[in-house]
């Protein structure tokens, strides 16, 4: 039955700019929900749950996004999936534009697929486990017959055994075999990029370890993409080639996975990675790196956006906002939105930052 | 040792069906004032209706079996107006969700104020003040004008806060706590665990602290129960659970979770260790070890029966016939 899978074309052969060019390349995302137009025309009061993202994932590769409930991450997953239309921004699919006559939606929808974290409220309840994979390709123009045998092939690939899961309804199973179906529908269309949006959170522990498994051999075996989104910032580390940081609708810091985890540059990754509970009963933690909620997303504060709970914020980073400044490594991509980081922003601490670098 | 201030012998807790459901299968714990014990476990291992057992909250289908003694009263005996002064003033439960415990049409420090008048038979005035005392103990700011905030307009930190506040409020002996950080941000859910160690060392209250996150077991507890399929399957002083696992369930679950250690780069990209398979359905448990069709160590003799937790060193119990086999197989 894997026949079927590879007779209608594994990813290579739909590659279109070779390796070099990235899968997936965003810029200028903005998306503002809400809010009133006040007396002059200007919209107030809104939600700036994306506010300028730039994002790229390169073929192969895991990009994981992390940060805090308000960050715009998951917005940002539903604007690159097109779920919700972005009020600005570019997305370049293997260099094509979305939505443009070269690439329209639907065809960019068989090449990306999401999972969602809530594996119950992604299913139909109404239908059984094979009809839920097969009905993608169905209506991607498959044959019924054709559609329903690819299913039975990829519960098979997921781990759940067709013959005893393919006519279960979704309330028939548990939380982390109802994740695999997710997982098996997202791929019934041989998409190229998996974006995963807390597909692993709601899982217990020892369940959660299994689809982890799961994710890392469907990547190596149909040569996907995921862009791994989570709050969880072990288990993104643990997923991801490269992090990227985001805070209040904005991204604070991007780099390789192993630079992001030993240098943290931006002050609030620090912070995110000092308050993971400690492991080791003889060091605990004894201070708390941050204090207080991180703020609402309708009208976040002026400047940096950290500003308000960083301990190094100067006049300068109320007053001025930092943009992702160019690459700090030498030849990893390793950008950070901070003041500190750069010499000639003013900030106080960004000689002796430069120093340690 | 002083006197046990929690002591539950033999606890079963079984909701009438169909199918009837062995939630709880016979738990046994003691406290001493002070103590913090984590329950460590998976959805449906049992852990929050232990909790909830403690506090009298299960409804009346669930058929409650053993003794519950807490500061020398017998829970189980208790009516309805013993009972009322009981919940609040001797015990006291913080839960997941601060935004559903709270009474969302009176304000924050209103129902602090209430509960404290109730129990105490303090004036209105007095109530009030002992809601504002606290509000500046569990530092919310500008606790004075967040008194008169109602739980929607408070952030989720905030809100925890506040029923941390409305849990102390009458000085209990004994704190529940049921998951209160696991809807936290991780930036805010260390601030409540420090805030919590430190308000129990200071008032010297027992906490029962339940978590499915072996990470904040970590930083918030003494001593470790781990709990499976309704009973407590490892019990010990925290270090010597986490260093020296002895249930091949706790050596699965530790091993299956990513440890913020600094040698995270090698472990990516290589499968976790996984225990296979899912935790069993509470209607239909297995014979004897209910973690026995998930073990690799498994033999005849773990599918029959029931399986005593026995003691394999000071303070250390174990629920496993082959805990000296499982162990044998560690590296140093």
């Amino acid at each position: 039955m894997s026949a079927i899978l590879e007779a209608s074309g594994a990813a290579p052969g739909r590659d279109r700019g070779g390796p070099a060019q990235p899968l997936l390349s965003v810029t200028g995302l903005v998306k503002h929900f809400g809010g009133r137009r006040d007396w002059s025309g200007k919209r107030r009061g809104m939600v700036r749950a994306v506010d300028g993202v730039d994002l790229e994932i390169f073929k192969g590769e895991t990009l994981g996004i992390v940060g805090e409930s308000g960050c715009g991450k998951s917005t940002t997953a539903r604007l690159v999936m097109q779920i919700i239309r972005p009020d600005r921004g570019e997305i370049l699919f293997d260099g094509e534009a979305v939505g443009s006559p070269a690439l329209g939606l639907q065809d960019y929808r068989r090449e990306t697929q999401m999972v969602f974290q809530d594996s119950y409220a992604s299913l139909n309840p109404r239908l059984t486990v094979e009809h839920t994979i097969a009905f993608g390709p169905w209506v991607h123009g498959e044959g019924r017959r054709a559609a329903v045998a690819r299913a039975h092939d990829l519960l098979a690939r997921v781990g759940l055994a067709p013959e005893r899961f393919a006519a279960r309804y979704p309330h028939e199973l548990s939380g982390g075999q109802r994740q695999r179906v997710n997982i098996a529908r997202a791929l019934a269309l041989q998409p190229r990029l998996l974006i995963l949006d807390e597909a692993v959170s709601a899982l217990d522990k020892s369940v959660e370890a299994q689809v982890l498994n799961l994710l890392l051999d469907l990547k190596a075996e149909f040569g996907l993409t995921y862009m791994f989104i989570s709050h969880d910032l072990n288990v993104v580390r643990f997923m991801s080639d490269r992090v990227m940081v985001m805070y209040l609708g904005k991204a604070v810091e991007v780099g390789p996975s192993d630079v992001i985890l030993k240098d943290p540059r931006h002050p609030y990754t620090t912070a995110l990675l000092a308050s993971m509970p400690s492991m080791d009963p003889d060091n605990r933690t004894e201070e708390a790196p941050l204090f207080g909620d991180p703020p609402n997303p309708i009208d976040p504060p002026p400047g940096c956006r950290f500003h308000t709970r960083c301990k190094f914020a100067a006049p300068v980073c109320s007053a001025r906002e930092p943009g992702l400044g160019a690459d700090l490594g030498d030849d990893l991509v390793h950008r950070v939105a901070c003041h500190m980081a750069d010499p000639s922003s003013g900030h106080p601490g960004a000689v002796a930052a430069m120093e340690r670098a | 040792m002083s006197q046990a201030i929690v002591d539950v012998r033999g606890l079963t807790v079984e909701f009438s069906g169909p199918p009837p459901v062995r939630a709880v299968g016979g738990v046994d714990l003691t406290l001493v004032p002070g103590e913090v014990l984590a329950l460590l476990g998976e959805s449906g291992s049992g852990k929050s209706v232990t909790l909830r057992a403690l506090m009298r909250l299960l409804p009346k289908r669930a058929a409650i079996g053993g003794t519950i003694r807490v500061d020398a009263r017998d829970v189980r005996q208790m009516g309805a107006a013993e009972l009322s002064a009981y919940r609040g003033s001797t015990i006291a439960m913080i839960f997941q969700e601060p935004g559903l415990a709270f009474d969302p049409v009176y304000s924050v420090g209103d129902q602090i104020a209430e509960a404290v008048v109730r129990h105490e038979g303090a004036a209105w005035a007095q109530g009030r003040r002992r809601a504002l005392e606290l509000f500046e103990r569990v530092r919310i700011p500008s606790a004075a004008r967040r008194l008169d905030s109602y739980p929607h307009e408070m952030s989720g930190g905030m809100r925890q806060r506040a029923m941390i506040a409305l849990a102390l409020s009458c000085k209990p002996k004994v704190l529940l706590a049921d998951e209160p950080t696991t809807a936290l941000d991780a930036t805010v859910q260390i601030q409540i665990l420090l805030l919590l160690r430190e308000l129990q060392r200071e008032m010297g209250m027992a906490v029962i602290f339940v978590t499915h996150d072996i990470g904040v077991a970590v930083e918030i507890s003494d001593r470790l129960a781990v709990m499976y399929g309704g009973r407590i399957v490892e019990t010990g002083v925290l270090r010597d659970v986490v260093r020296a696992p002895k249930h091949p369930y706790t050596r699965g679950l530790l091993s299956s979770t990513i440890h913020s250690s600094k040698n995270l780069g090698g472990q990516r990209g290589k499968r976790l260790e996984a225990i296979p398979g899912a935790p069993p359905r509470l209607d239909s448990l297995p014979q004897g070890c209910t973690f026995a069709p998930r073990c690799g160590l498994a033999i005849a003799a773990c599918r029959e029966g029931d399986i005593p937790l026995v003691s394999l060193a000071a303070g250390h119990d174990v629920r496993c016939l082959r805990a000296m086999e499982a162990t044998a197989d560690v590296r140093g």
